[in-house]
């Protein structure tokens, strides 16, 4: 894994490479000296040039190797590629691919990088160049961190044009006219006296030619797809109930699973009795693995029962057994030895404070959240002692095949990932450890196929959550402005828990997610600190939508309006003031507009709050606004506005921001996880529901396309909705919530 | 024991106890139903029995009377139901995974309330979660949908 200290330039490489009966053409950027290893392969075909465009007798395939969990991923590769290659992304067939290095994320790392994600210093950009570099050796080709389409953006476009020119250079060949009198549409070259060849036919002779890649991108007044509405190309599927997820495969001859392990993850088992088990109706095998055991049953149903049915003792984990013990933690790690970064340290805090007659203080806390995708956890596996086929929704198929690997002693070729459709991950799906056990399972069962579901239970109990976190507040205020702001966080890392189940080294330096969310947001506060502290690793936890800001925006932006309640100041104006971003104003000004603003609170039963977050490169703001009614407190309206430099698609655009902030608000309002006897107390969805039908507001979506980089949408509108509906709270009732779920401290209609 | 589902008749050798959910998916390869939840908290494995909704992992396969229908039986991509033209009209799926039951669950109650109000609406759709947050389409679908009942 380990080739990263001899690559030395960078250069751009496209190619194309015969296929059996056609051609596939792929596009990435790579630093060769030495020789790149995904060259080596070259023979092999496919597995060599990685394709995003594969076509053959056929027709035309689109790789899509960025998993599609529900925010259209899936569907807005294939229009990129659509988009120069001049097809119905409709019409042809999509493929998720195989996991393969040369589709590595050359994005996903930035987050984790200690430069703001908008800061494009000469520091910042050699950083993230390592970022990418470390991302591909490590072979990432993961779906996360909003990546697909500022990764997909240029490179599946441009896989999509060398494609199209190369067959038509094939066409130009077996007519005789020349390429640049050619045109394309709809998956045929069209010659000019209107007799067209299809791709499929040219295919063959394609593959003789050398790629032409003397290709530039179509300037946007002649695009199709991009920036108009698209359809989503599974949205037939999806309401009609014939989309395929991988939950659904029903391979001949399978046999149903599910496992029980240590409800207090990493634990492991003491012993289990079975006996009882054993003799149930349809059960097939009980199998110890990892941790704990499974059952193979001839349906799921008897695998649960059976399961159930079996008495396990387990040993305890290495952390606290309680919530109580764990907020301990994390109150007792505020010391010198565990400072684990100051990325802030503008002006000088401490004097700000000493100036001061009265400083204002307050602790913020943010709980384990699960990601719960309503989807559970599933993997079909087929094992022999020549190859593995693993049939499951994964964001990180490369690490699952060196895994699985491992795992069964089998050589990587022979492990073949086949990525489903996934039915909700928010970042689940970013951890393996279920197909893990369901390649135990069928370890167990040679030549059968074995489908292991968790139960809702399971589910819950081994939801890799998002960590606590805890803040220490402290700020001042002058002349009706804010002029001081110290946070300090504590937290476990992230990062290190999730690297570690990778096993991939955890990214060198300080652990930035656990302060992202405050130290990178764009106020210019005179003197402004963030220190952030690292506890000791409990639960083992992972990254959930939006990732560190998810807990940290609402630390921050409820922290600020404190401060800007204390100076006196309009929560809006002071916030439009302080920002020192130019889009972030932009968005804070568009917001302030069109929600016709005019001070946070509206009536006696009425109220607003705004906060902004800029996560993932994507300044977003929002105003929630609150009613009091007799069965509570309601949320009635929630503006959002945001800049992503440009809207590739705005119906899915707009999708993605309201359940964005639906999820945020949900979890904010209703949702947390909290531990008894090393396992979380929160079974399935009556103790955590998140946001239901009655509770989901109107929400009015403004973005705006400032011209800057391309960005993704799927996390950033989660940071910033917590503390905006907090924000609201306090200007309704005067009750400043510093903890979440917000429902322990109101109630809710 | 003998099940009706989307007008076919099958003779299985289930536990009654056995959830129909799990006879609909593991006995019957029909996939439209799914698990979310398996303790009626989800709404996701939504099926009709006589043209009322019901959470197919809260009644077991021996206490169903009546004829069952799923998803695949409402409706299909050549043959779409109006709810299901105005689900695909809104583009209400993200994952998609809910869907089939809230599909379910909002044509069982236009069958009965042809013009709900939002309240009405809010109400039969509360027990179907979407961890996706499709809940503003959701509403704008079955808006359509009613309209488009009345126009036929
Ligand atoms: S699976 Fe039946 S209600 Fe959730
Ligand atoms: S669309 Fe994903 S759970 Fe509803």
């Amino acid at each position: 894994m380990a080739r990263l200290k001899t690559i030395a330039r960078r250069t751009f490489l496209i190619g194309s490479a015969a296929i059996a009966g056609g051609v596939a053409f792929g596009y990435y950027r790579l630093r060769r000296d030495p020789p790149n290893p995904l060259l080596k392969g070259l023979k092999a075909g496919e597995a060599a040039i990685t394709p995003y465009v594969r076509v053959d007798a056929k027709g035309v395939t689109l790789i899509t190797p960025r998993a599609d969990k529900g925010q259209g991923s899936y569907s807005i590769q294939a229009h990129l590629i659509a988009e120069e290659l001049d097809v119905d992304p409709h019409k042809v067939r999509i493929d998720p691919g195989p996991p393969d290095t040369a589709y590595f994320n050359s994005r996903i790392m930035d987050d984790s990088l200690p430069f703001a994600t908008i800061d494009e210093g000469i520091m910042a950009r050699g950083a993230r160049g390592g970022g990418e570099v470390l991302s591909r050796v490590l072979g990432m080709q993961i779906t996360g961190g909003s990546s697909t389409v500022p990764d997909g953006y240029q490179k599946l476009r441009m896989a999509g044009a060398v494609a199209r020119e190369t067959l038509k250079e094939a066409a130009a060949r077996r007519s005789g006219v020349s390429r640049s009198q050619l045109k394309t549409k709809d998956g045929q070259v069209i010659l000019p006296d209107g007799k067209s060849l299809t791709y499929a036919e040219l295919a063959v002779e394609a593959a003789q030619l050398a790629p032409v890649t003397d290709v530039t991108l179509r300037p946007e007044q002649e695009w199709r797809y991009i920036g108009k509405k698209m359809r989503r190309i599974d949205i037939v599927a999806k309401s009609t109930g014939t989309q395929q997820y991988g939950i659904d495969i029903r391979p001949d001859r399978v046999m149903y699973a599910t496992v029980r392990t240590n409800p207090g993850m990493g634990g492991t088992i003491k012993r289990y009795d079975a006996s009882s088990a054993e003799k149930m109706r349809g059960v097939k095998k009980i199998v110890p693995i990892k941790d704990g055991v499974g059952v193979i049953a001839d349906n799921t149903w008897r695998a649960f029962q059976a399961a159930a049915a079996i008495k396990i003792e387990w040993n305890d984990p290495p952390y606290p057994a309680d919530s109580a013990g764990m907020w301990k933690v994390l109150e007792n790690s505020f010391s010198k030895d565990l400072q684990d970064s100051r990325l802030r340290n503008d002006g000088d805090v401490e004097k700000a404070l000493a100036g001061s007659s009265k400083p204002i203080e307050a602790e913020y806390r943010t709980p384990y959240l699960a990601h719960a995708p309503l989807e559970p956890m599933n993997a079909v596996v087929l094992y022999t002692q020549e190859r593995l086929d693993i049939w499951t929704g994964t964001q990180i198929p490369v690490f699952l095949q060196a895994h699985a690997a491992k795992l069964t002693r089998l050589p990587e070729e022979k492990v073949y990932v086949h990525v489903q459709p996934i039915g909700g991950s928010f970042g689940a799906r970013l951890d393996d450890t279920y197909a893990l056990q369901a390649i135990e399972l069928a370890m167990a069962m040679e030549g059968v196929p074995v489908k292991m579901i968790w139960s809702r239970e399971e589910n819950m109990a081994h939801d890799y959550p998002r960590p606590i976190q805890l803040s220490r507040a402290k700020g001042t205020v002058r002349d009706g402005m804010v002029e001081s702001m110290s946070i300090d966080v504590a937290g476990q890392s992230m990062g290190a828990s999730w690297f570690n189940r990778l096993q991939a080294p955890v990214p060198p330096g300080p652990d930035v997610s656990s302060v992202n969310g405050i130290w990178d947001q764009p106020f210019a506060i005179p003197n402004f600190r963030v220190t952030g502290y690292k506890a000791k690793e409990m639960v083992p936890v992972s990254p959930w939508r939006s990732v560190g800001a998810s807990a940290n925006g609402f630390h921050h932006a409820s922290f600020l309006d404190e401060l800007i309640h204390a100076a006196g100041a309009d929560p809006m104006a002071e916030l439009v003031r302080l920002c020192n971003h130019e889009p972030s104003k932009k968005v804070l000004q568009t917001l302030r507009d069109i929600s016709g603003w005019k001070g946070s609170r509206i009536d006696d039963r009425r109220a607003r709050g705004v906060a902004l977050t800029l996560s993932f490169g994507v300044p977003m703001a929002q105003i929630v606004e609150v009613s009091d009614t007799p069965q509570g407190i309601k949320i009635e309206k929630v503006y959002a506005v945001c800049d992503v430099g440009r809207i590739l698609d705005p119906v899915n655009f707009e999708a993605q921001v309201r359940g964005g902030v639906i999820w945020a608000l949900g979890h904010a309002m209703n949702c947390e996880l909290t531990y008894e006897n090393f396992a979380p107390v929160q079974t399935n969805f009556h103790l955590f529901e998140a946001m239901r039908f009655h509770q989901a507001p109107e929400i009015i979506v403004k973005g705006l396309e400032l011209g800057g980089e391309v960005r993704g949408i799927g996390e950033p509108p989660v940071p910033p909705a917590a503390p905006a509906l907090a924000n609201a709270i306090f200007a309704l009732t005067g009750k400043r919530v510093r903890e979440l779920p917000l429902n322990k401290s109101v109630n809710f209609a | 024991m003998q099940l009706t589902v989307n007008s076919k008749r099958y003779d299985l050798d289930v536990e009654p106890e056995m959830p129909l959910l799990w006879v609909l998916r593991d006995e019957l390869g029909i996939s439209g139903p799914k698990y979310g939840c398996g303790a009626g908290l989800c709404g996701a494995c939504t099926v009709h029995i006589d043209n009322t909704a019901v959470r197919s992992c809260s009644i077991n396969a021996g206490e169903v009377r009546g004829s069952i229908t799923t998803i695949e039986g409402l409706g299909t991509p050549a043959n779409l139901h109006v709810v299901q033209q105005a689900w695909i009209e809104h583009q209400v799926a993200q994952c998609g995974y809910c869907q089939s039951g809230q599909m379910m669950t909002a044509a069982a109650l236009l069958s009965k309330t042809p013009d709900p109000s939002d309240s009405e609406i809010a109400e039969a759709m509360d027990g179907n979660l979407c961890r996706c947050g499709t809940y503003t389409r959701i509403h704008s679908a079955v808006k359509t949908a009613a309209q488009m009942m009345k126009g036929k």
